[in-house]
């Protein structure tokens, strides 16, 4: 008997579940249907299916964004500042973990009190930064300011991690007659893998999306990144909301089937990052 | 090897592991920060321009006479504080459900955890075609009068569209930290609960709710920092706007450097703002731990 109940009991939060994630899905049913619509229709109504098919309104937002051009500058400025923030990154938080000084000890506090202060805080004095090294309308600036910004919580993240890794291999390796720099190349690289693919997943969602720097250092239209362009799209064609839909599900849509295919590491990552400090 | 030769080793060691990160770390976070305490106390209007000091001016300026401020503070943490509420207690509800043997979790967990993989200027626009268009077609449809209200168009409709933006992105991922803390609850502990003859309600508010206080202090901390300082979402969904009515502290300081291009007011700004951040989350963090229990 209270088997049978349990199941049902269970069985009815199901189907709730099931109806509020149609809800959750039902903004991406509004956006994904009125892309294809011709102006006046998504006016009429906008729950309705489209009659007719606009596919010219992806057409038109493709090139007025010039999709190819800012998708390539959003996958050059993630995954470089990523390889690079995977580096030096790490390099530090083993360094940090191994030796432990006062200095490092200081160092790790500065990173984690860097991690709960606002961007705002610091975003003023930094343009005057960025602007005396010539870092203004470059890629590779607005890569180098991500490795300083991005460090402290790619620090915070190793850092946990190498801490519950063993010493004794490494012990054994030294013993064996490997240099520092070969026992952090074939030791520590391979043990903490799982922490680097976090690293990277992490990264990928908060560089990717990352929208204010990108603003402060990029004007110039051809660095523009994905999140920039649909800003700056929808700055020119308000309201025009069959092109700027087009433009939306565009600009979703490579972060989305990322996710689709790495949601195993994506959820994966959210759990382990989630430590607390 | 001589001890001096030995550690003149160690510190160039040190400078190839530590040394890059460090360097970063100074020249775009240190740095800037301490210069923002000086350019606080002067009058600096724009990037190029040389600041001029003016001691404790900008402050008293912010505290007397910017009532905006004021108002975009105290619109900060209404936000914030209805926000983290809400979504915290959807999202551990939500968690308790999809820790039962469901056939659908694993779609359900894609599911909600969707929206947070999108950047927040699109979920933003997203949703002020949803909140505009999406909800007075709904209106009509349903003859609900929730619907048909003017969303974005006045403040209470302004603040609700935010939390309900934020709400939707945010569940998620607290979601997935609850029910990993949920999953790692001692079986043992609740059934011997069980065998004492608890009820569901004393499980859950004696037992379970006490055990996850270190997840809840995890996600009361995110939602707190990613309401605080919102600013993506804020601007692209209600640009801060009826009448100013939506500005959070974010934006005010954005707008009063990079569009008023007063720098020195906006440095002044941001470290109250700084502190005020400061003091939250320390205050957060030490109440929600103290309710933290050995199990």
């Amino acid at each position: 008997m209270i088997q049978v109940r349990r199941r049902t009991i269970v069985g009815v939060m199901e189907l709730g579940m099931v109806l509020i994630a149609m809800l959750f899905l039902a903004p991406f049913y509004f956006v994904v249907v009125n892309s294809l619509k011709p102006f006046g229709e998504i006016l009429k109504n906008a729950a309705s299916l489209p009659r007719i098919i606009a596919w010219s309104n992806y057409t038109n937002a493709f090139s007025k964004i010039k999709f190819l051009s800012v998708f390539s500058n959003s996958i050059f400025i993630t995954s470089l500042s990523i390889l690079f923030l995977v580096i030096i990154g790490s390099m530090a938080s083993w360094w940090m973990v191994r030796k432990n000084t006062k200095f490092n000890g200081l160092m790790f506090f500065a990173f984690v009190a860097a991690m709960v202060t606002p961007f705002q805080s610091i975003m003023i004095p930094l343009m005057r930064v960025v602007t005396d090294f010539h870092l203004l309308n470059s890629r590779i600036g607005l890569i180098l300011v991500y490795l300083g910004y991005s460090t402290p919580f790619t620090v915070f993240l190793y850092h946990g991690f190498i801490k519950s890794v063993p010493i004794q291999m490494e012990e054994a390796a030294l013993i064996d007659g490997c240099n520092i720099f070969q026992i952090f190349l074939y030791i520590v690289i391979p043990m903490i893998r799982s922490m680097t693919i976090t690293v990277i997943i992490l990264q990928t969602l908060l560089i990717w999306n990352d929208f204010l720097l990108p603003l402060l250092i990029l004007s110039k239209r051809s660095l523009h990144t994905i999140p920039l362009a649909v800003f700056s799209f929808f700055g020119q064609y308000t309201n025009r909301w069959d092109y700027a839909l087009a433009t939306l599900v565009l600009g979703m849509f490579p972060i989305v089937i990322f996710f689709l295919f790495m949601q195993k590491y994506v959820i994966a990552g959210v759990r382990s990052g989630s430590v607390k400090g | 090897m001589s001890e001096s030769g030995n550690r003149i080793k160690q510190a160039g060691l040190a400078t190839v592991f530590l040394g890059p990160a460090v360097f970063f770390f100074i020249l775009i976070i240190v740095f800037p920060f301490i210069s923002g305490i000086y350019y606080s106390f002067t009058e600096w209007n724009g990037v190029n321009a040389t600041p001029i000091w003016v001691g404790i001016n900008n402050f008293q300026q912010i505290l007397f006479h910017d009532t905006q401020f004021f108002t975009s503070l105290w619109f900060t943490f209404r936000f914030t504080v209805t926000t983290l509420v809400i979504t915290n207690v959807l999202a551990f509800g939500f968690a308790m459900v999809l820790i039962q043997p469901l056939r659908t979790k694993v779609l359900l967990r894609t599911i909600f955890f969707l929206p947070n993989v999108i950047g927040g200027v699109l979920l933003g626009f997203i949703w002020r075609f949803i909140l505009v268009n999406g909800f007075s077609t709904i209106g009509e449809i349903t003859k609900l009068s929730f619907f048909a209200l003017p969303w974005l168009g006045s403040p209470e409709t302004g603040f609700w569209g935010l939390v309900i933006v934020y709400t939707w992105r945010s569940v998620g991922y607290l979601m997935i930290i609850y029910i990993a803390h949920l999953l790692n609850i001692d079986t043992e502990l609740m059934e011997a609960a069980h065998m004492d003859g608890a009820g569901g309600v004393y499980m859950f508010t004696r037992i379970i709710v006490p055990l996850s206080m270190p997840a809840i202090t995890v996600c009361l901390f995110l939602a707190l920092s990613w309401t605080f300082k919102s600013f993506d979402i804020v601007l692209s969904l209600t640009s801060g706007g009826p009448f100013r009515s939506t500005e959070t502290v974010a934006l005010n300081i954005y707008l009063e450097a990079f569009r008023y291009g007063n720098y020195g007011v906006g440095s002044a700004k941001s470290i109250l703002y700084f502190l005020v951040v400061g003091v939250i989350t320390l205050f957060q963090v030490r109440q929600t731990k103290k309710m933290e229990v050995e199990a």
